[in-house]
């Protein structure tokens, strides 16, 4: 017993060579096994061993929307409520960028006011782009604003912005609540931390699906979703700021006799401010990754745009307004991380300046607005950017898209026959071959031997689910697209994070590059792939492996980097080649981090491998997308769940990985 | 004649581990350290006794891990203490109430940080309004006074700086101008001047000591550096392992230091910084021709060059001017050549 165990234990060889070699084994020849003994239920879960959890979770949501009630209200007045709640702003805001306010409805609409005309939407965020930084990122807001404007794409635009600017301060206050909460109340916090867990790891797509269903399509139901996707970052966020604030900090407030409201607002809350704006910077983004994608539950703007496109297959029009979801998320993401990393103007004195001194760009927005609303009445130009004016890119880039598939259909469509025929192909037939039974016990085996009992539970457990709900083969399929991908993203972002961390001037090329990329809406990566690659698996790899390439690139490079300069010292001064130097120190030293990186990257892989459903993939990623189109809660709820377990036994296995190669090498802690 | 005691805390406790409490109680308020070591506790502060009287610096020494940080938060109760008494101006801080505490805190104490703890997005005007703002004083009554004490600290013409754009001496005359604002009784100094270079520090400690001699505030000094504790207490407590070892006056504790452990502390201890007039005089002598006078209490170091100079000793007076010995050049060179090493 002692021996099984020290080898079970010990000798890595031993462990997983006959793991590897038993699996690809039963891979291979469970069909002839299934043919030979007769027994169907090593290639398929039995049917009458099937947790219908399906139909029960649809029946549920069809009772909580038909039937529930709290007493004096029911489910359905809630719903409503908080319809009504989000609406009234929404619209207000629409109202103030586009449509402009109105009384009365349809076609005894009587206009009141207008809506702010684009020059001063561009003069506000001009100012706002002043006032966070300098000249420079002013310009870059107007560059980008003004870049919607002449080509066309200003409306869209607006409507995806007036979803934003709703969003967002809903998330931020609501995650800095939930935060403020989890910092005080220890059992909230280990309450709601599995929760985050959950919501960091369910596809997108998957819980459009329930809320579609409570709120109806709509633009409504669109910022529903893209709250609930942006608060957990802010709550994580806003409970490491506040634990982050130094205890000294924490003890003047308790000396001067604060109050416990007094200490968390005037001390705790600004000391963690620029903590906060950072979380905040996060909730923009993602809501506005998000509302990209909830135009399938009706957020309108550009990516509905983009999502009409892609379903017409339009070239030019899909690259048109994915190039201005592009420019905006660049726009938004600046400006933010302008404010949030903004210093108080210098010392100044304010007594002996007016109001006009004081805030001269206030000022300068409220005459432009009011200004060009009573210019209007003689240059409607001034109004809304003509439509004469307007430049369209779309039938360049149709015709570049055109040209190079004339030309180089060859070339790519060989580049895509060899990743087919060598990569994809064998890796699916491995994976998909698998049979259900042993992907549980394999999975249980490697848990217990990488982090122990516990682990080997979880994973057996939640593998286990996967198949018993059906979806052992898609889910197959997901982890073959996952792993392809993340192998592919891996071979050439940690390569180029090395790269990086050893040049400086690479490190800033590559960096803004991989800048550029996080701050892109998913969606934006599935058109050039569509318009190059058509759909298919091979589509769904590259669209991928664009998304999932950044944490590789960024974990490699700051792996590297922090490698102690003592031991790179130490390595020089025992004659190491530049060569031996980054195999023997650098690498080594740096694996709980590239593992870390692998980790972030399985999980952004799997998170993109949902939306690559809409170019035409079989796996989990489609089960979702179908139940949305039939709006079926049920089968999204389940087959978002099995993706999120799939992310989870990836996230546990790989962090325990990394803790034991991080004491392995005496840096615990 | 002795002031009164403004500070008593009797046979305080702090233990840190699971079921400290229970542990402590069920030993009757006094665990030994076989007790907390077998089960796993902590003594971070163990039977501590000390009377702070008004108007005294009373300093408390320790290096790090001796549990001086943590008596001075019991003290001011950021943490509470696991057992024992804290009787400030006679009522015990331990049974106060929250609310209670909170105006103690207000109109009585004021507390220094080592790391300094300005709030960052505050300017110096309003990091030293910040208490006054908390209790609710109107706007310019509290810029007004903290006006005052920003000029009391020589910060006048720094009040819209933010406090990066100060240099640590400068951050930390923020700290305290901020906990004098509110005019405190207790003044609580956690290792102000460790984080400041040493040039600094010692420019900080003169100025300290200016502000006490305006004030006269009862102060209780943290500090793990020995030669800052005899140059600024009044009476030092030496901590070892969460216990006071010692509490006498910096010229006691050299002359006749406690156990081994202190001696270790005051052995290079320059004997002329520490003795006063006082312990190496000669008594009597009133009718031995002199050729001045020097206080009782003077420091050795301060009256070394004069009575070096002269031929003829000096006369010593007492607090009330009454003679009651002489003192002359030799007793000063046995000090700096440290032949004066015990009582």
């Amino acid at each position: 017993m002692n021996l099984l165990r020290r080898i079970f234990l010990q000798k890595a060889a031993l462990f997983w060579l006959p793991i590897f070699a038993v699996t690809w084994a039963l891979s291979a020849y469970s069909f002839p096994l299934y043919k030979a003994l007769g027994a169907r239920w090593i290639i398929k879960y039995p049917a009458q061993a099937q947790l219908h959890l399906e139909a029960n979770i649809s029946a549920f949501m069809q009772w909580l929307v038909e039937d529930a009630s709290f007493g004096l209200f029911s489910f359905r007045d809630l719903t409503r409520f908080i319809s009504a709640l989000i609406e009234a702003p929404y619209s207000f805001a629409r109202n103030a960028l586009i449509d402009g306010f109105s009384v009365g409805l349809g076609s005894d609409a009587v206009d009141v006011a207008p809506s702010l005309s684009w020059v001063a939407v561009i003069v506000t965020l001009v100012a706002m782009g002043h006032y966070a930084r300098d000249w420079k990122l002013a310009a870059l807001m107007a560059g980008c604003f003004g870049y919607l404007a002449i080509f066309g794409q200003w409306d869209s635009a607006m409507v995806t912005l007036a979803s934003v600017l709703i969003a967002v301060p809903i998330g931020a206050v609501g995650g800095l609540l939930l935060g403020i909460l989890a910092y005080r109340m220890p059992l909230f916090e280990t309450m709601i931390r599995p929760v985050l867990d959950l919501m960091q790891t369910v596809p997108v797509f998957s819980y459009l699906v329930p809320i579609l269903f409570l709120f109806g399509f709509g633009p409504v139901a669109a910022l529903v979703a893209t709250i609930i996707y942006a608060m957990p970052p802010m709550v994580r966020v806003t409970i490491v700021a506040l634990r982050g604030v130094p205890s000294e900090i924490h003890d003047v407030g308790v000396m001067v006799g604060c109050t416990k409201r007094q200490l968390m607002w005037k001390v705790i809350i600004p000391s963690a401010a620029p903590t906060l704006m950072v979380g905040v910077n996060q909730v923009i983004m993602l809501s506005l990754n998000m509302v990209i994608i909830a135009s399938m539950i009706g957020a309108g703007g550009l990516g509905y745009d983009v999502l009409t496109a892609l379903r017409r297959l339009d070239i030019g029009g899909g690259i048109e307004a994915g190039v201005a979801i592009v420019v905006m998320a660049i726009a938004l993401d600046r400006l933010s991380q302008a404010f949030a990393t903004r210093v108080p103007d210098e010392v100044a004195n304010h007594t002996t300046k007016n109001f006009a001194q004081r805030h001269p760009w206030l000022v300068t927005v409220v005459v432009v607005a009011v200004g060009t609303f009573l210019l209007s009445y003689i240059f409607p130009a001034v109004q809304d950017y003509p439509k004469s004016m307007t430049l369209s890119t779309g039938t360049f880039w149709s015709d570049v898209i055109g040209y190079i598939n004339v030309n180089f259909f060859e070339a790519f469509e060989a580049v895509k026959t060899v990743f087919l025929t060598y990569l994809l192909l064998p890796v699916k037939r491995f994976f998909v071959g698998i049979p259900w039974a042993w992907g549980i016990i394999v999975m249980t085996l490697i848990g217990w031997r990488v982090g122990g009992i516990g682990l080997g539970l979880l994973s057996g457990v939640l593998t286990a689910f996967i198949a018993a709900v059906g979806l052992w083969n898609k889910a197959m399929v997901t982890v073959y697209l996952c792993g392809v991908s993340v192998l592919v993203a891996s071979a050439i972002g940690i390569p180029l994070g090395i790269f990086a961390a050893q040049n400086d001037r690479a490190n800033r090329i590559i960096g803004s590059f991989i800048d550029t990329l996080q701050t892109l809406p998913s969606f934006v990566y599935l058109i050039p792939v569509v318009m190059l690659f058509r759909v298919g698996d091979f589509s769904a790899m590259v669209a991928v492996v664009l998304y999932a390439m950044a944490p590789a690139v960024r974990y490699a490079a700051h792996g590297v980097r922090s490698v102690d300069p003592q031991l790179i010292e130490a390595g020089l001064v025992s004659g190491c080649t530049p060569r031996q130097l980054l195999w023997r120190i650098k690498l080594p030293m740096a694996l709980p981090e590239l593992l870390l990186g692998l980790n972030q990257t399985i999980l952004l892989a799997l998170s993109m491998l949902v939306i690559t459903a809409l170019v035409g993939t079989r796996d989990l990623g489609q089960e979702v997308y179908i139940a949305l189109t039939k709006a079926n809660t049920g089968q999204g709820i389940v087959a978002g769940l099995s993706v999120a377990f799939i992310a989870i036994i990836a996230d546990r296995i790989l962090s325990a990985f990394a803790t034991r190669a991080r004491t392995k090498m005496g840096m615990a802690t | 004649m002795e002031k009164p005691i403004i500070l008593d805390c009797k046979n305080v406790w702090k233990i840190y581990g699971s079921q400290a409490s229970r542990i402590h109680s069920e030993h009757n308020g006094n665990p030994s350290s076989d007790t907390l070591k077998a089960n796993g506790l902590i003594g971070a502060v163990r039977a501590v006794n000390l009377q702070i009287r008004q108007g005294e610096i009373f300093v408390i020494m320790g290096l790090s891990g001796s549990g001086k940080s943590t008596l001075v938060r019991c003290l001011s109760r950021l943490v509470e203490p696991t057992g024992g008494e804290i009787l400030f101006e006679g009522k015990d801080l331990l049974t106060t109430s929250e609310a209670e505490l909170i105006e103690i805190r207000r109109k009585k104490m004021g507390m220094v940080f080592q790391q300094f703890a300005l709030l960052p997005h505050l300017t110096v005007l309003q990091n030293t309004a910040f208490p006054l703002e908390v209790q609710g004083v109107p706007r310019t009554a509290r810029e007004a006074r903290a006006r005052e004490v920003i000029e009391l600290v020589g910060l006048k013409g720094r009040e819209a700086y933010y406090p990066r754009q100060l240099s640590g001496g400068q951050q930390q005359r923020v700290g305290i101008a901020r906990s004098l604002a509110v005019e405190p009784d207790l003044w609580f100094l956690d290792e102000p001047f460790s984080a400041l270079d040493p040039l600094i520090r010692r420019e900080m400690q003169d100025e300290f000591l200016r502000l006490q001699n305006l004030l006269h505030k009862t102060i209780v000094f943290i500090t793990h550096d020995f030669d800052e504790a005899i140059r600024l207490a009044d009476r030092i407590a030496v901590m070892k392992d969460g216990k006071v070892v010692q509490v006498a006056t910096p010229e006691e504790l050299v002359l006749n230091p406690a156990t081994d452990y202190v001696e270790e502390f005051t052995r290079h201890v320059s004997r002329s910084k520490v003795l006063t007039v006082g312990a190496v005089m000669t008594g009597g002598g009133a009718d031995i021709e002199t050729s001045g006078e020097v206080g009782i209490g003077q420091r050795i170091e301060a009256v070394a060059d004069l009575l070096e100079a002269s031929d003829m000793p000096f006369r010593v007076l007492d607090d009330d001017g009454n003679a009651v010995g002489t003192i002359g050049r030799q007793a000063v060179i046995d000090v700096l050549v440290g032949r004066v090493l015990k009582k």
